[in-house]
């Protein structure tokens, strides 16, 4: 290989690297009587998806599609990080009728 | 014969919570004493199911009644102590304590799968009967705004353990 093309390969490979962002985010969810607010969140790859429970009760965020299932204890907080793109719908285990989205995108 | 036995159950326990339907407006130490009554019921039954049912989903459901109504019973005590109102037994108490002793006597006798299954059915059903008791009866005619905003947020999770017993049973077939 000659070395012009190792600088090119090298430059490409940067490019690639650089263009991951320098920081993920931390998104918080809080829940109160059985409330995920905000209801929907928006996340980039990489980010962590904290949630907070205020309630009395153990929840969970349960992806419907499995992706994640974070269990969360009373009073006590619970995260997942997002490694891949989508809209995940999610909803606690033991109350399905509570209902959360995280659209993630890349 | 088994499946009438359980047509005639849920018959029963759809109704409408006995007694509050031809009585006047219930009274907030009465509508405290109903919803802790219902609370400590569903507690009794999860304990029964904790000690017969081998089922992972049976148990973990029943798991969760006793943690969660444990929990809305203590936050309803702490409400009644801090508003100084005491929970005053009535007739619908009585018949809904009444109604679950047959009940818990009726699935003492079964086992195994059919025992998991007329748990998890009463459960559903009886969910659905204390909903629409907080909800067309108990929810209105509760006077305290404080009593009344706790008896809504126990109906949300009531809602959810009912779907979540939906589940199980969904699960059982």
């Amino acid at each position: 290989m000659q070395p012009g093309r190792i600088v090119f390969i090298a430059a490409a490979l940067c490019g690639v690297v650089c263009a991951v962002p320098a920081r993920a985010d931390t998104i918080k969810v809080e829940i109160k009587n059985l409330v995920n607010t905000p209801a929907t969140v928006n996340a980039k790859v990489g980010d962590t998806i904290v949630w907070t429970n205020k309630d009395v009760l153990q929840h969970t965020a349960t992806a419907t599609d499995k992706t994640f299932d974070v269990l969360l204890p009373p009073g006590k907080t619970g995260s997942t990080v997002v490694t891949k793109a989508g809209t995940f719908d999610y909803f606690c285990k033991f109350h399905p009728n509570m209902k959360g989205k995280v659209i993630v995108t890349p | 014969m088994r499946i009438s036995v359980y047509v005639a159950l849920a018959a029963l326990c759809l109704s409408p919570l006995p007694a509050l339907a031809q009585s006047a407006k219930p009274t907030d130490p009465q509508i405290a004493h109903i919803a802790y009554t219902a609370g400590q019921l569903d507690i009794d039954a999860a304990k029964q199911a904790l000690k017969k049912s081998k089922n992972k989903e049976v148990r973990a459901f029943a798991d969760d009644m006793v943690k969660d109504h444990s929990a809305v019973n203590k936050q309803a005590l702490a409400l009644l102590t801090k508003l100084k109102v005491k929970p005053e037994d009535n007739p619908t108490s009585q018949a809904l304590t009444k109604q679950a002793a047959a009940k818990r006597a009726e699935l003492a006798k079964l086992s195994g799968k059919a025992f998991d299954k007329a748990y998890v059915d009463n459960e559903v059903a009886f969910h659905k009967t204390v909903n629409n008791a907080l909800e067309t009866q108990l929810i209105p005619s509760a006077s305290n705004a404080e009593l009344k905003s706790l008896l809504q947020t126990g109906l949300k999770i009531f809602q959810g353990h009912e779907q979540h017993a939906e589940h199980v049973d969904a699960e059982l077939k």
